[in-house]
Formats: C-alpha cells, structure tokens, sequence
C-alpha cells in the first residue's frame, strides 16, 4: 500500500535542497523545450545570467524590477498571513499610484520633499482604502474576499484606462493617450544610479520583518489568521486586528504603486503595474510569508524576468518563451513543496504482519 | 438603433464567455478555483485553430481545443489535487505558462484565416420553427451552431448537477469533502474529472474566438475574457442556467460601449467597461448577506483536502 504521511522535522539544509532540485528539475524541463527549438539551452540560460548582471544597466534594470515586486509582496504577505486571500494587489497599486500622482499633477510647485512625503501618504491610504471595502464586508457578511478582491482589480484598471484616454489625457501629445510627466518636483531622487525605492524596499523588509516577529500587533493578526476563537478568548478585537492590517496590506501595495510612478514611469499610465500585483502574489507564497525569503524569491524572479527579455534580443527566443519557462519553474516549485511536506511511504511492515498472521 | 442586430451580436459576444463560466463553474463545484482561465481559454483557442487550419475538419478542430484545454488544466488538477499546492497559486501560474505556450505557438500563425470551407461550416443557420418566432428567433436561433452547442451545454450541464446522482456527488465534493469521502466518493477522481471538463470547456471557450468570432488568431486574443469568466461564475450564483443568461448580458455590455459611441454619447467606454465587475461584487455581497445556501460559493472552494490531516 502507498501512503502519504506527513513529514516532520525536515532540517533547513534538506529543504533548500528539495527547492534546488525543484529548480534544476524545471530547468532541464524547459531546457529540453529549448533544444526542441534549436537552441542550447545552456547558452539560452548563461545569456539570461548575462542579461540580468551582465553590464551595470542591466544590473539596474535587475534591481528596478525587484523593488516594486518586494514592495507589494510584504503588503500581500500581511494580509496572507492573516489568512485574509488579498489578491487584489494589482488594484491597490493602481489606485496608490493614482492617488501620488493626483499630487504631483495637480500641485507641480510645491518643494520636493514635501511632495514625496504626499504622494507616498496619499498611495498608502489609496491603496489602504481599495483593500479596506473587500475586508469591509468580509468582517461584517463574510463575504469571499478572494473573489472580490479580484474584481477590484478591474474596476481599478479600468478608472485609470478611463483617466488616461479621457479627463487626465495630455492634449500636447499627439498619437497614443499618454498622462503628461510629472515635474521633478515629483521624481524619486537616484541614491547610487537607482532610485531611493530600494532604500524604501530595504527598510520595509526590515520593518516588517520586526513587525511580524517581535511585536505585539503581529502577532496579533498571525493569532486571527491561525484562529478567530483563539483570538476572541484571548480578547481580542478582531474587526480591529482586520481592519488595521488589511489598511497596512493594502496601504504597502499602495507605496509600491507610488514608488513606481515617482521613481521609474514619472507619470501615471495602465502599464504602470505590469502585472506586479499578481507576480507577487506567488512571490509572496514561494517566500513563505517571510520578508526576507520574499526579498530573496523575488530578487530570483527578477532575474528571471530581465533575462527573459534579453533572450529575446540574443537568440530572438519570441517573449513567449521567457513566460513559458517563467511557468515551467513555477509549476516545479509549487510541486516540490509537496515532497517537503509529505512523504510516500511503502507500507511494508504492515504486509508482511497480515501475512504471517494468515500463516 | 437595430436592436434585433444589436442583441444577436451580444450573443455571438457571450458565447465564449459562456463556455468558459460553465467551465469554471464545474471546476469549482469540485471544491478547486481554477484561476488559470485566461491560460486554458488561449491555449484552447490557438489549438482550435491550428488543428482547423491543417485539418479543414470543424469536429476535430473543436476536438483538438477540447483536449488542449483539458491538458493545460491536467497540470492544474495534478499539482492542486495529487501535490496538495496552493489552488490561487497555481491558477496564477497557468494564466502565465498558458499566455506563453499560446503566444509561442501563435506565432506562424499571425496572419493566417480559417480555411473557407471550415468558415463555411461555422455559418449561421436558421432552425426551422424557433427561427420563425418573432424578434426572440432572430437573436438566438439564426447562429452559428457553436452558439447552439453553448445552449446544449448549459442543458446538460443543468441537468447533470441537479437531476443526477453524480451531479449531487459533486456538489458534496465542493461542499463537504470530508462527508463525501465518508460516504464512500472518491474525492480525487472527482476533482480531476471536472477540473479537466473545466478546463476542456475554457479550450473551447478560446477556439469560439479564433475559428468564428473573430475569425484568425492574434497575440492576447482573449483580452481578459477569462478573467469575466471568473466573475461572471459569481454572477450566476455558480449557477448554469443563470450562467447563460449572465454571459449574454455581459457580452451586451462588452459592447455597448461601442454602440453608445456611434450615437455620440457622453459616456466613456471604460467606465462601462467596468460596470461586469461593478455588478459581480454587488452580487457577492448580496450573496453573502442573504446567506441562502444554493446561491453561496462551495463551502470548500479553494481549500485542499487532505484525508490524513482530518
């Protein structure tokens, strides 16, 4: 008879080594697509390395796309670790980058600091508040926050398609709506060739890292996402644990959308989110709701998506297989988490006793 | 305003839609959210297309998107069902590898037109006496028989959820896996049967758009359809024959703006673009705050099941 029981006690050193086989598993799998094509996959591999470090832009662009990824997936991490299935990050970063941009668009005078300050205010509680009417309802009916997170998405989408071909369209541009740029009022300064958002991402990895382990309002919410009766005998207020911390999930993912719009596009535009908000969410889950494995997953997955795009140019590999591979090695690791968790066992001592007993 | 033109275009706009909702909705019936809609529904509709193009035969072309849908959400049943991993998780995941292996194999086919013969028998065809009624017969029984099966589907699929024993089994699934494995139902079969119909469904979904709708296939052609699918499940209660009429409805909406356009007026396109989702979470609120059982989710929906850990 085959088992499944569950594991325990699996050293750190075995489970990183499941993760490596995972990942060399995925890319053997991808690499024998690769070949199909007629490449060499060891070559298609080494220029994605090349394409993600191989000059100091590229190492940049790197660094660029990890930071919102980080951003957004700490903001997720809270609320997964609620247990409160926020997938609707993508709108969260939507409307924090509105909200800054409403600032720096509207108020292009006012001195640069106090404008950062602003728009990052204003990102946190735009996108706090477009977490908060899902988790809203979920306290008050229980309705399915997964599902209406979701939505939320769209609607957040669709407002900004809405600015941006409509009322907030630059008329000066000619062609493809487009916003107008900020002034530089509005620009993330640059500390070291890249914007100061990586020294936000450094600090909230910290902060949040402190938050979740050593204070009291994190363990708090870990309490209400293991057990809401656990929580309300200890005399908890559990509406409040929600509210605050979703207005925290939502309010990252809100930063992330103003770091975005004040320190790469510097204007507002649909494809300011680039799909981050549901990148991260599977960053969040491979890190494991800790800030920093999520820092480290999501460094690997930048790689993986600035590589991707210089094999593009290198071996004219269409974009389409980046995404490919990119799901190949998903479904590896979401897989291999099994095999940390569980084990298949042979139940052979039970046979040969059943056996015997027969005899 | 030709409103008879109008609301047949709203059906041929629905009925991808509606074959991937009932997709969706089988799959989650089994307990599984399957958010890789999108993925299967592309890969459904660039295999749909390249089997039609090489073969000229409509049954195999449909065949083919049948099945491809079915593979792609295989590998979502084996990792969410056998592997135990996250159900949103791995939808996301699909959604990506899917967007990929459709733009990649899309790629020699960008261009390319469905054969006449195969367009031919994709045609609009009136059924004797329902097309004769007056107005109603004109939307919707002057299609093209893809739309037809869509009707054919959501019968079957109403009947087999609350008319059979299997159907009921199920919805036990979804509900209360741990009763259902008591009294005896195999879980895991269960869900792997209708996440893979799911699945197959959202193929066909995708192939109604590049073998009729539109007819041809281009990078992306979904736009997101997939992702209405997925709140138009909520829409209709996970409900089918609620379903169609959802479907049918959003398909109008997709297009009234377009129609609103024409007659100069003052509303954006994308603000009623938003209205599906707008509507959708009305309806899980309302949901939620009736609390009646059989317009609730599936007490089960995306969480795991683990004999042992019970």
């Amino acid at each position: 008879m085959l088992r499944i029981t569950k594991r325990a006690g699996l050293t750190k050193k075995q489970i990183f080594l499941y993760r490596i086989i995972a990942v060399f598993a995925a890319l053997v799998a991808s690499g024998i697509f690769i070949l199909a094509l007629g490449h060499n996959p060891v070559a298609v591999y080494a220029s994605m390395l090349e394409g993600a470090f191989g000059t100091l832009y590229r190492f940049k662009e790197t660094i660029i796309k990890t930071i919102p990824l980080v951003i957004t997936s700490l903001g997720i991490c809270i609320a997964f670790k609620m247990k409160f299935w926020n997938i609707g990050a993508e709108g969260q970063i939507f409307m924090g980058a509105f909200a800054a941009a409403y600032f720096a668009l509207n108020y292009p005078s006012m001195p640069m600091p106090l404008m950062l300050l602003l728009m990052a205010a204003a990102g946190f509680i735009a996108g706090g508040l477009w977490a908060l009417i899902p988790a809203f309802f979920k306290a008050q009916f229980g309705t399915n926050e997964t599902l209406f997170t979701l939505m939320m998405n769209y609607i957040a989408l669709k407002w900004i398609t809405y600015l941006q071909y409509g009322p907030w369209k630059d008329p000066k541009v000619k062609g493809f709506p487009m916003i107008s740029k900020f002034n530089e009022n509005g620009f993330m300064p640059k500390v070291l060739g890249i914007h100061a958002g990586w020294i936000i991402m450094l600090l909230l990895v910290v902060a949040i890292y402190i938050f979740m382990k050593h204070t009291k309002k994190g363990y708090e919410l870990a309490v209400v996402g293991e057990s809401e009766n656990t929580a309300r005998y200890a005399g908890m207020n559990i509406k409040r644990v929600i509210i605050m911390s979703v207005m925290l999930s939502g309010g990252l993912c809100g930063i992330s959308g103003m770091i975005q719009v004040a320190g790469v596009n510097h204007t507002l535009g649909i494809e300011v989110t680039s799909g981050v908000g549901y990148t991260a969410i599977i960053t969040t889950w491979l890190g494991q709701l800790s800030a920093p494995v999520i820092l480290l997953v999501s460094f690997l997955f930048s790689i993986l998506l600035q590589g991707g795009s210089y094999i593009q140019t290198a071996f004219q590999i269409p974009q389409a297989v980046a995404q490919l591979i990119q799901g190949t090695i998903l479904f590896f690791i979401l897989g291999s988490e099994f095999f940390i968790q569980y084990k298949l066992v042979f139940n052979k001592v039970q046979f040969f006793k059943s056996g015997k007993e027969a005899a | 305003m030709d409103w008879v033109a109008f609301f047949t275009a709203a059906v041929q706009a629905g009925t991808p839609l509606l074959f991937a909702t009932l997709g969706e909705i089988i799959t989650e019936k089994a307990g599984n959210l399957n958010l890789g809609v999108e993925g299967m529904m592309l890969i459904g509709a660039v295999a749909g297309f390249t089997v039609g193009l090489f073969s000229h035969n409509p049954a195999l072309a449909l065949m083919g998107a049948f099945a491809a849908g079915a593979l792609s959400a295989m590998i979502f049943a084996f990792l969410t069902v056998t592997l135990r991993a996250n159900q949103v998780v791995t939808g996301l995941s699909l959604t990506i590898f899917g967007t990929g292996v459709a733009g990649f194999a899309g790629k020699s086919l960008a261009g390319k037109l469905v054969p006449e013969d195969l367009k031919a028998a994709f045609v609009s065809a009136k059924i004797p006496l329902l097309g004769d009624i007056p107005f109603v017969g004109r939307i919707f029984f002057h299609q093209d028989w893809f739309v037809y099966l869509g009707y054919i589907m959501v019968i079957l699929l109403g009947v087999y959820l609350y008319k059979t024993k299997m159907g009921m089994n199920l919805r036990t699934v979804g509900e209360n896996p741990g009763a259902a494995d008591a009294s005896g139902i195999h879980i895991s079969l269960y869900k792997y049967v209708h996440i893979l119909l799911g699945g197959a469904l959202c193929g066909l979904g995708g192939a109604y758009l590049t073998l009729v709708y539109v007819p041809a296939w281009q990078e992306n052609i979904t736009a997101g359809r997939g992702w209405i699918a997925v709140a138009l499940v909520i829409f209709a209660t996970w409900n089918p024959y609620k379903a169609i009429i959802g479907s049918y409805f959003f398909g109008a909406l997709s297009l009234a703006g377009l129609y609103l356009q024409k007659f100069n007026m003052q509303i954006s396109l994308f603000l009623i673009d938003m209205l599906p989702y707008i509507v959708t979470i009305l309806v899980l609120i309302f949901i939620s705050m009736k609390r009646v059982r059989e317009n609730s989710p599936p007490k089960a929906l995306g969480e795991p099941y683990f004999r042992e850990d019970r």
